[in-house]
């Protein structure tokens, strides 16, 4: 019973920082925009909000500036991106560069510093449930926020208006500026939007999932919520659970560690990144499904004409 | 006044030749003034980091030895880029190759042979092509993004080293570093001079640019690539098929990055470790942009980009500045690259105000 559990809630925590990331990336690319960048955007996230409390900001102090970290860096691409209208992939990748190179430096100094990690919610009654309390209601409040953030970002999509919006200019940017919306300007919202919920990520990962600051810390997790949103193929409830399919693989890797299992650690550590390939390769086959939700505007520059 | 982006009516060639220029400028200023931000006064700074790395034999040899396999994978990531299919997992095909060609180097049974450093070129290749292969494979039968497989190969493929050198591969005289036992002798490059690095590897780079230059410029199957990459329909209806694109662009980047692999292996490094390219797999795609997918600029790029390494080594070592400076200088310079390539395409217009517009207007009309 005690592995199950911490099996279990250490997935929903491995799976938090994927969720911001890749619910965050799916909204930029529903708008037709894609944004590599994510690792870079995540370690800026990661760096400042470790900064932040290193600082002795307090904790929702640190949290939001590593969201803000990410919207800023997010903004270089946008204006790459959108204004320029450079090369998507060439301007993300520039991104993720820069933002190992920004937030290895800002990060040089707090090497080995310890901080104390983000405290769990305590919910009275609730958090002393048997069985329930230890699985349901322990833990961090950004755990929470990211299932907040999923329903929020589904009712938006699905259910506003402008939500419809931003899908039909994900479709087709030239029939959405004919009728008269701001392409170009509701793209850099969403862009931006990306980058603060990567942000938030970097930070959760610094300053309450491990909690310390090392040199390119994400390990990948930045390109792995990339294709989490091909393997949900662009809808938010396969997100949530392409997520913690990938938290789970991330636990039971520790796990396995753990009870010195007669592996290489290597080949765990491999896992995470195995899997993605496999993940990938299994949706990719089924092209229809990918056609029916793909956002047909997709990393295409677009300028209004005149 | 006021300003308007228009369209140019032709791209302009001039900027196309002055676009990398502002853009290495740009970077430049923004550098000084970082440098001025962390109290370093930036001119003796941009001369630690620009000047001083050259003004050595020992300097020059380094730049060239660090620009030989930036070029070398640049040129082969570029025919890829050319077809619009995105290796940018360059690292893990360098590391594969040089896993292959050490392994080579360490167990062939006749270490004198004088077939050894063929021989370990021809694996450091095949390995960096069998890593490109699978991504390959998938993206074309499967049609799975390369871009995340190339990438998640590369993690696999650091994981791979370096349980080779923490486990099976690990010199047992080697006071438990995590390293392989050097290469014998004749599995290695020998030096031009003994008191620099730089070996004959370099020539590989060259043939490299030379091949890389008569296939995108001279060959029917080069300009089919380039086709395929800007107007992919137009392609198909000429019978071009995207899978050959995808084969060709993925498996000349993982043998170019092979082969830059074994040649970092058999030359500088002389050993396996942990940490074996500086992100050398990474910065070739930053130089294959600055080069404009072009022979002959991806050799400029990489002697840029093999500047930024050396002086960021430099400064950190001389002014004990952090080497991540590098990859800032890297990302900032690709950004401003990749903005300057717009005014290529379009123009900035200062227009006049509506009233003279509209004066303007009225006389023409008057006119007619």
């Amino acid at each position: 019973m005690e592995l199950f559990i911490a099996i279990f809630t250490g997935t929903i925590i491995a799976a938090t920082p994927l969720i911001f990331a890749a619910l965050g990336e799916l909204v930029v690319e529903k708008s037709g925009v894609l944004n590599l960048g994510i690792e870079g955007m995540m370690l800026m996230g990661a760096a400042l909000a470790f900064w932040a409390v290193t600082a002795g900001c307090s904790m929702p102090v640190a949290i939001v500036a590593g969201a803000l970290a990410g919207a800023a860096a997010s903004l270089l691409f946008g204006v790459l991106a959108l204004t320029f209208l450079t090369n998507q992939y060439a301007a993300g990748l520039a991104l993720a560069i820069f933002g190992s190179g920004v937030s290895a430096f800002l990060g040089r100094g707090f090497g080995s510093v310890p901080i104390e990690a983000l405290h769990r919610v305590d919910i009275p009654i609730l958090s002393d449930l048997p069985l329930i309390g230890p699985l349901l209601f322990r833990f961090d409040p950004l755990v929470y926020l990211a299932l907040l953030m999923f329903v929020a970002i589904s009712w938006f999509l699905y259910r506003t208006k402008a939500g419809l919006i931003l899908r039909t200019i994900g479709e087709s940017p030239q029939t959405s500026h004919a009728i008269g919306y701001p392409v170009i300007r509701i793209r850099y919202m969403a862009v931006l939007f990306g980058g603060l919920m990567a942000g938030l990520a970097g930070a959760y990962l610094s300053v309450a999932y491990t909690p310390l600051w090392v040199e390119n810390m994400t390990a990948g997790k930045g390109w792995i919520a990339l294709a989490l949103v091909v393997f949900a193929t662009w809808r938010p409830l396969r997100v949530l659970l392409g997520a913690w399919l990938f938290g789970g693989m991330t636990i039971l890797q520790l796990q396995g560690q753990a009870l010195g299992l007669q592996v290489p650690s290597e080949l765990l550590s491999a896992l995470p990144y195995l899997a993605t390939i496999v993940v990938l390769l299994l949706i990719s086959r089924n092209r229809q499904m990918l056609a029916l939700h793909f956002p047909a505007s997709l990393a295409k520059p677009f300028r209004p004409a005149g | 006044m006021r300003f308007r982006i228009e369209q140019r009516p032709e791209p302009s060639a001039a900027m196309r030749i002055a676009a990398p220029v502002l853009a290495s400028i740009l970077t430049l200023i923004v550098g000084s003034l970082f440098f001025a931000s962390l109290g370093h006064d930036p001119l003796p700074t941009l001369y630690a980091f620009f000047v001083e790395p050259l003004s050595s034999m020992n300097g020059l040899s380094e730049w060239l030895l660090k620009a030989s396999p930036l070029i070398l994978i640049a040129c082969g990531l570029a025919i890829g880029f050319r077809a619009n299919v995105w290796n940018i997992g360059a690292e893990g095909q360098f590391t594969m190759g040089a896993i292959a060609a050490s392994g080579i180097g360490l167990f062939w049974p006749n270490p004198d042979s004088a077939l050894l450093l063929p021989l370990m070129f021809l694996a450091g290749m095949a390995a960096g092509m069998a890593w490109a292969a699978i991504p390959a494979f998938l993206r074309a039968r499967m049609n799975t993004n390369e871009i995340l497989v190339t990438l998640m190969m590369t993690y696999i493929a650091t994981l791979f080293l370096s349980y080779l050198v923490h486990g099976p591969w690990r010199d047992p005289a080697g006071f438990n570093y995590p390293q392989t036992a050097l290469l014998p002798t004749g599995a290695l490059f020998e030096s031009f001079d003994p008191a620099y690095r730089l070996n004959p590897s370099i020539f590989i780079t060259v043939i490299a640019v030379l091949v890389m230059w008569l296939f995108t410029d001279r060959s029917f199957l080069g300009y089919k690539m380039s086709v395929s990459g800007a107007a992919p329909l137009a392609a198909r209806y000429a019978g071009f098929r995207e899978s050959a694109a995808v084969w060709i662009g993925l498996l000349a980047g993982g043998a170019a990055a092979g082969v830059a692999g074994m040649a970092e292996a058999a030359g500088p490094l002389g050993q396996l470790s942990p940490q074996i390219s500086p992100g050398y797999g990474f910065a070739a795609i930053i130089v294959a942009f600055i080069g404009r997918l072009n022979a002959f600029g991806i050799v400029l790029g990489g002697l840029l980009m093999s500047l930024l390494f050396l002086g960021g080594e430099g400064v950190q070592m001389t002014l004990a500045l952090p080497s991540a400076l590098t990859r800032i200088f890297q990302g900032i310079l690709l950004f401003f690259l990749l903005a300057a390539d717009f005014f290529i395409f379009y123009r900035i217009r200062v227009v006049r105000p509506a009233r003279d517009a509209h004066v303007l207007e009225t006389a023409r009309v008057a006119g007619d």
